[in-house]
């Protein structure tokens, strides 16, 4: 067994999900099959690989095909320059709950 | 085929050129064949009618006043409801983003109706688009029209059905792992993964963002190109769009494939395959021999790697992508106490079992203590699944494998084995992972008249030569083996 309980748990703790019993049970299950399956990739031999991160193409390497990056600076990146945007109240718009200009939330702070 | 559309990108220009029909006539014909239709198929989500009107009425006045039309001009097209629309309900098949109305349309749908294209409304699709069967939609399951008894593919379900059902002329899908691929295969119309960046991100509610990618279905390897000409290219609006030329695919698509060589790895015809497929798929490459082509047996030794590195690949970048879904901004919002009560119940509630399964496995393989042994583990061999590609091609102009193992299979038939469902994308997580372009095409049907398709992989922007192969195949016969 890869995965307990605890585990479990945890996890949805961190991803900020708030399961049910029965989810707690059957994630559990159904995650240390799936991990107990990816337990596979210890397999194969990656001294000296570097971690493929992101793909990313240049005006110039994109013809020598050769997409894989490990990622750094990247060349290709437009100017970081502002531009007008006014969207605000389009995106107030789609909130549950806002007072222009603010999203209202629950309150964080306790004093 | 069943009940696919007969018209076709060139029969709608010529038609509205001559002016035999409107673009008012085209649209009202295809909103009728979607009210027949789609009530038992379940393809569309949101129909965008009065957006689609008034198009078609632009596409109109141009013709009555002799302006140049463009390329797409009042042909009916369905996208993917993870794609954005402005002013249109777009709901990445979550209850999370129910009432969710973007206010912009992604770069894709801004260029095709540029084009002319008349945007029908928004597909349905597995939630946040993790799915192989469409039946993770909280929006009900679509029905394959070919076998309404069997699954249409995941996640680019609804838009796969509405192609093959004649509910649109072509339509954007969207794929991480075998999204667009997949659905095509099972409902037996030709569907096109672009290479990364080659399509404009922009717009494109984010499921893996080192993997998605947005391409069309259609009918026809024509259409396909057409479209692809129109949505592909940079944008300055997704920092990882290519800076490089998109040729007219639409134009180069009749060049001959004689001499070309055609990979064919050992890896993709070994165990879990099914006979029929397997006999189809080699059927389809031995008539590309036919047409002139090399065949060149490959070894690509990673393959059996591809499935768990994409499962870790995918489910950590969604962890990540996902968080945004917190009640604040849009969409639902269940109340809660404190604001970690609120997000919790937010979540919870707004989230359907497959997107909390992988939410949960991707943050996982992320925390304190396994990051090494699975998040990093899998870039680097994410690495070594690119590099069997990158040699291969060095000896080969094109791979050709089966696009799915299997026909279509029935609803309900994997929705109690995750692991099962996630081995459906076998053969197409690898150019997922490696950013190569790949179409699928039909090659034939099984004895139970399911579709069977063969997928064709490419270098690097490489796809003028994959639609060349898929269009030369075509002409030969290849759909219909």
């Amino acid at each position: 067994m890869t995965i307990s309980r605890e585990d479990v748990l945890r996890v949805a703790e961190l991803a900020q999900l708030e399961l049910t019993p029965e989810e707690v049970e059957l994630y559990r299950g159904q995650l240390d099959e799936i991990l107990n399956y990816i337990g596979k990739l210890q397999k194969p031999d990656v001294t000296n690989v570097e971690p493929m991160t992101q793909m990313s193409f240049g005006g110039a390497e994109a013809s020598a095909s050769s997409g894989a990056s490990s990622g750094g600076p990247d060349s290709d990146l437009r100017e970081d320059k502002l531009r007008p945007c006014n969207i605000a109240d389009a995106v107030l718009e789609q909130a549950p709950d806002a007072a222009k200009p603010f999203f209202r939330v629950p309150k964080v702070i306790e004093r | 085929m069943s009940a696919a559309t007969a018209w076709t990108v060139a029969s709608i220009q010529a038609a509205l050129r001559a002016k035999k029909v409107s673009a008012r006539e085209i649209t009202t014909e295809f909103y009728a064949n979607i009210d027949r239709r789609n009530p038992g198929i379940n393809a569309y989500l949101t129909l965008s009618r009065e957006r689609a009107f008034a198009q078609a009425d632009r596409v109109d006045v141009a013709t009555a006043c002799g302006e140049k039309l463009g390329p797409l001009a009042g042909v009916p097209i369905a996208v993917k409801d993870v794609i954005s629309t402005a002013g249109v309900r777009t709901t990445c098949g979550s209850k999370i983003l129910e009432t969710y109305v973007p206010p912009y349309d992604a770069t894709a749908v801004a260029r095709l109706e540029k084009a002319g294209a008349v945007i029908l409304g928004k597909t349905n699709c597995d939630e946040f688009a993790m799915g192989s069967s469409n039946e993770n939609s909280a929006y009900g399951p679509v029905r394959n029209p070919v076998a309404m008894d069997r699954v249409p593919g995941g996640s680019s379900g609804g838009s796969a059905a509405a192609v093959a059902a004649g509910m649109a002329v072509a339509a954007l899908g969207t794929d991480t792992g075998g999204s667009i691929r997949q659905p095509g295969a099972c409902c037996g119309v030709p569907a096109m993964m672009p290479t990364y960046g080659r399509v404009s991100r922009y717009g494109l509610i984010a499921f893996a963002s080192s993997l998605d990618r947005i391409g069309p279905f259609a009918t026809n390897i024509a259409d396909t190109a057409a479209i692809m000409s129109v949505i592909a290219g940079h944008d300055e609006n997704d920092a990882t769009s290519a800076a490089v030329p998109s040729p007219d695919y639409a134009a180069g698509i009749e060049h001959a494939v004689q001499g070309l060589r055609i990979g064919v790895p050992d890896e993709y015809f070994g165990a879990g395959i099914d006979g029929q497929v397997k006999e189809k798929v080699l059927a389809g490459i031995a008539l590309l021999e036919k047409l002139g082509c090399k065949r060149v047996p490959l070894k690509m030794p990673h393959t059996e790697y591809a499935i768990a590195t994409y499962y870790i690949v995918a489910t950590a970048e969604a962890s990540s992508n996902l968080a945004r879904y917190d009640g604040v901004r849009y969409g639902l919002r269940v109340p809660g106490a404190t604001l970690i009560d609120m997000y919790r119940k937010t979540r919870e509630r707004g989230f359907g079992a497959e997107v909390k399964r992988r939410l949960m496995l991707g943050t996982y393989a992320l925390s304190s203590g396994y990051y090494d042994a699975y998040y990093l583990r899998a870039q680097k061999v994410r690495a070594l699944i690119a590099r069997d590609f990158s040699e291969a091609f060095q000896k080969v102009d094109a791979i050709v494998t089966p696009t799915a193992p299997t026909p279509a299979f029935k609803l309900g038939e994997k929705t109690a084995d995750p692991l099962q469902m996630y081995l459906a994308d076998i053969y197409t997580v690898t150019g997922s992972l490696a950013g190569i372009p790949g179409i699928s095409v039909p090659c034939g049907i099984t004895n139970e008249k399911l579709p069977i398709a063969m997928q064709i992989l490419g270098p690097h922007f490489s796809e003028s030569r994959v639609l060349q192969l898929a269009r030369a195949f075509e002409k030969a016969g290849g759909f219909t083996i």
